[in-house]
């Protein structure tokens, strides 16, 4: 039996609405209008103890309604969910305490204490065991190198080492399951490193399932092993990511510079992406047309500089494989 | 740990935070006193000026208030979280993190804060009481002080049912609705004078609709024994603080209703 | 005219936004309604208790009634404590952008206030107009409502004193704003103002219905003329020489007022340039 076990979900959301000014609500107040957005349609899914799965997809794609099931606080309409054997929604306090849950945008601990107090309180709340929980939160305070923030007021925490004091207090009760709802928004580049490390430390080392949902996809590079992409409601692939990358896009690029303006250049299977100045960017399929190929044309019809081959920006895989599906945003 | 102790847990870390500014707190606490008593300011002037009203002294309307003002003075410690629902958990979506904790709702806005200014209105409401209760020779026997327990337990209960109702809204409207201001300060307002001053129809709305009377009109009559004016039985007048803790009880109902809501829609 | 520019535009800009807050004007009329008819009721019982005391006193029933309801149309003009834009200025450090414009902070800051206080005020009086002077009497209830001026020149007397109450308000604002810049917080000496403008106005009680002993200062101190002397006049009560006499109490408060803002607040943001803030 997998940890988490999704069948045919379904959630559809009536949103009000309302004639603007005071008018529409006086009106709003007697007849309400709806409109119905369906979050999610069928979505099916399995996930096994101690897998690291990313989560990705537009904004109302689904992702954050998947999430709110997972963890307990929204019912939905249709489908199965099972996680650890139990229902979420009707199961709510024992679900729980089982599973720990960071929002990248929100802080669960308390903004004018310090945080060690914060851990203190959320050990009470958990009715976690007093001396499991000094053990927790020593190894926790260690892994996310917590030592010189624990006597500091949440408030004046910078925003990288407030993440790392959210993720320790997520884990303090020692949850099977984390879900992490855009841990790394926001954050500069050494903490974005930080964050993921521990991510991934706590996935191999103890073992917990995590559950990623991000906008920066080189959370999901760095990370996940597994991916999951939500459109529409639907989910549009599930696969190792880098099964996604080479199904969905087997494109190359190159990048030439030459010593001249660079030409208008027409060859069938190369794209010209763009032609800034003296430098040309090209997409090609390897595949009909070799690389080597392409570039002995180049140089023998121009003066070539410099010549950069690389493979698409991840955003660019997630975008197209979007457009493929119909299922950017908008 | 049990739910009581989480409770006091809750109510040190909330009074450790409030207290990392101590100005502040003494400052708000001396505010929420002076601009209580000043009531008190009113009433003397009325009666200094024109003796007594039905038959009432500075000292009964002094009963009345203060018992009116301990209520919602015990209330208001702890209801803070309901006060803000709306804004601060419902249209920012914390109530998410709320429901992520594996204890009840209520418990964690019940322990959102307790405000440590309010005992500025508390200190005003048992000066005020003792003073009155001292001007009309009231004698504290053991079933008086129950009687007072009892009337304002009744009253805290109501208040606080008042306060989660208008929370319970929020969850249909997104909002904290101001427009409850009305029957929480309006209440303490109303009920710090004998029923039988006002119009037939604003009585009937205290004791039928928002049972302010129920909490404090009738068992003060007790308090003090006196017969209702308006007749009502003798036995009803230390029944009625019962009435508080219906309202509450409702209150939860309409609470649970919101919850519910909040869960199969997720705003 | 030009250099009333920028205080106009700075009026005008936080007229407009305040006047959406639509949501808060009704909230704040219901709160006002129930409060005048509380206040209406128990001053009835104590005018129906005492005969004798009644015909004593200084303001009839239906004056004492009058009263009520114009200062709970008139309430958003007795601010309880300082411009909360001010307060979050000093908060979060964005006083400074106030002391770079190539104006007078404080003539900035005065308009603003006042902007703030009429727009709050206009739409509640306006209801509350509605509700106690026209609603009450049609239903039959002419003895519970908001009743007209005395006279002619007694609605001459209060226009103009309401001008100069507004222009009072402002500069009492100041007084607030400033001790909020000087000690950086609105959390801290503010809150005694709160129950001094609440006595001191009018809000709580007509002032002329506390003691006899104490008429003289009561009318003499700068709170009366935020509202009590502008509805003494309304209601006739001072009249002739007497109405001069308390405009020309407004605006010795408003220019003694004004002055005494001016040197504090040149000394306060003196400090706080010192201070690098």
């Amino acid at each position: 039996m997998p940890q988490i076990l999704v069948e045919d979900l379904a959630k559809t959301y009536r949103v009000a609405e309302r004639d603007p000014g005071l008018m529409g609500a006086v009106k709003g107040l007697v007849h309400r209008r709806h409109r119905t957005v369906e979050a999610l349609r069928d979505v099916s899914f399995s996930l096994e103890a101690g897998e690291l799965l990313g989560f990705i997809g537009p904004n109302g794609a689904g992702k954050s309604t998947t999430i709110k099931i997972l963890s307990g606080i929204l019912k939905p309409d249709a489908g199965v969910v099972q996680v650890n054997g139990r229902v979420p929604f009707t199961d709510r306090i024992a679900h729980v305490s089982k599973i720990g849950v960071v929002f990248g945008q929100r802080t669960q601990l308390w903004w004018d204490l310090p945080v060690s107090e914060g851990f203190d309180l959320l050990a009470d709340i958990y009715r976690v065991e007093p001396a499991r929980y000094r053990a927790n939160r020593d190894e926790l305070v260690a892994l996310l190198r917590l030592e010189r923030v624990l006597d500091q007021p949440v408030r004046q925490l910078s925003l990288g080492q407030r993440m790392r004091a959210e993720i320790a207090a997520a884990l303090l009760h020692e949850p099977d399951i984390l879900f992490l709802d855009e841990p790394t928004i926001g954050l500069d580049a050494p903490s974005k490193l930080a964050v993921r490390d521990v991510v991934r430390r706590l996935n191999r080392e103890r073992g917990v399932t995590v559950l990623l949902t991000t906008h920066d996809m080189h959370d999901i590079e760095a990370l996940a092993e597994r991916v999951i992409v939500i459109g529409h409601g639907q989910v549009l692939a599930d696969s190792p990511f880098e099964t996604l990358r080479a199904n969905v896009l087997a494109e190359r690029r190159l990048v030439v510079d030459f010593a001249h303006e660079a030409p208008d250049l027409n060859m069938p299977g190369v794209e010209v992406r763009s032609r800034r100045g003296q430098t040309l960017e090209l997409a090609f399929d390897p595949a009909r047309t070799p690389t080597p190929t392409l570039i002995a044309a180049l140089a023998a019809a121009h003066e070539v500089v410099d010549i950069h081959v690389g493979e698409p920006a991840i955003e660019e895989v997630i975008a197209r494989f979007y457009d493929l599906h119909g299922a950017s945003e908008g | 740990m049990n739910s009581l102790a989480l409770l006091g847990r809750y109510y040190a870390a909330s009074m450790r935070a409030q207290l990392q500014y101590p100005g502040s707190a003494i400052m708000l606490g001396i505010g929420a006193f002076a601009t209580t008593i000043i009531d008190m300011l009113a009433v003397w002037a009325l009666f200094d000026r024109f003796g007594q009203v039905q038959g009432w002294r500075l000292g009964d309307i002094a009963v009345f208030y203060g018992v009116i003002s301990i209520s919602f003075a015990l209330a208001d410690f702890v209801s803070r979280g309901f006060d803000v629902f709306g804004s601060e958990f419902v249209k920012t979506g914390a109530f998410d993190r709320v429901l992520l904790r594996p204890r009840s709702p209520t418990l964690q806005l019940i322990g959102y804060e307790f405000r440590l200014s309010r005992f500025g209105r508390m200190a005003q409401a048992v000066l005020v009481l003792s003073l009155g209760a001292w001007a009309v020779g009231l004698d504290w026997t053991p079933d008086k002080i129950a009687l007072l327990a009892w009337t304002v337990a009744g009253g805290a209960a109501l208040f606080v049912g008042l306060m989660i109702l208008q929370a319970s809204l929020a969850f249909w409207t997104t909002e904290s609705l101001e427009v409850f201001n009305v029957l929480t300060y309006g209440g303490v307002q109303a009920g710090q004078f004998p029923l039988s001053l006002y119009a037939g129809w604003f009585r009937n709305l205290l004791i039928f609709i928002v049972p302010i009377g129920a909490v404090a009109y009738y068992p003060v009559l007790a308090l003090l024994d006196q017969p209702d004016p308006l007749g009502a039985p003798d036995w009803w007048l230390p029944a009625a603080p019962a009435m508080g803790f219906l309202f509450l009880a409702a209150s939860f109902l309409a609470w649970r209703a919101g919850v519910a809501r909040y869960t199969s829609t997720g705003s | 005219m030009d250099a009333a520019r920028p205080y106009l535009a700075a009026f005008s800009s936080r007229f407009l936004l305040m006047l959406q807050y639509r949501a808060a004007a009704i909230a704040g009329f219901a709160t006002q309604c129930w409060w005048g008819a509380i206040k209406v009721m128990i001053l009835a019982a104590f005018f129906a208790a005492s005969p004798g005391a009644a015909e004593a006193s200084p303001i009839s029933l239906a004056q004492a009634i009058t009263y009520i309801w114009m200062v709970q149309a008139l309430l958003a003009l007795t601010p309880w404590g300082s411009d909360p834009e001010v307060a979050q200025a000093v908060r979060t450090g964005s006083v400074a952008y106030d002391r770079l414009r190539p104006v007078d902070t404080y003539w900035l800051w005065y308009v603003r206030g006042g902007a703030w206080m009429v727009s709050r005020a206009a739409p509640r009086a306006a209801l509350m107009l509605l509700a106690a002077g026209l609603a009450l009497p049609l239903l039959g209830l002419e003895a519970w409502a908001w009743g007209p001026p005395a006279g002619l020149a007694a609605a001459g007397f209060f226009t103009v004193s309401l001008g100069l109450a507004v222009a009072l308000s402002s500069a009492l604002l100041m007084i607030v704003n400033i001790v909020v810049a000087a000690t950086l917080t609105d959390r801290g000496a503010v809150v005694l103002y709160n129950p001094l403008v609440i006595v001191f106005s009018g809000n709580l009680l007509p002032l002329a219905l506390y003691p006899d002993w104490a008429q003289t200062a009561l009318l003499m101190q700068p709170f009366a003329g935020m509202l009590d002397i502008p509805l003494r006049l309304y209601m006739g009560q001072l009249a002739g020489a007497w109405a001069w006499a308390g405009l020309g109490l407004q605006v010795f408060w408003v220019l003694a007022l004004i002055l005494v803002g001016r040197a504090a607040l040149a000394r306060v943001m003196a400090r706080l340039e010192v201070q690098g803030g």
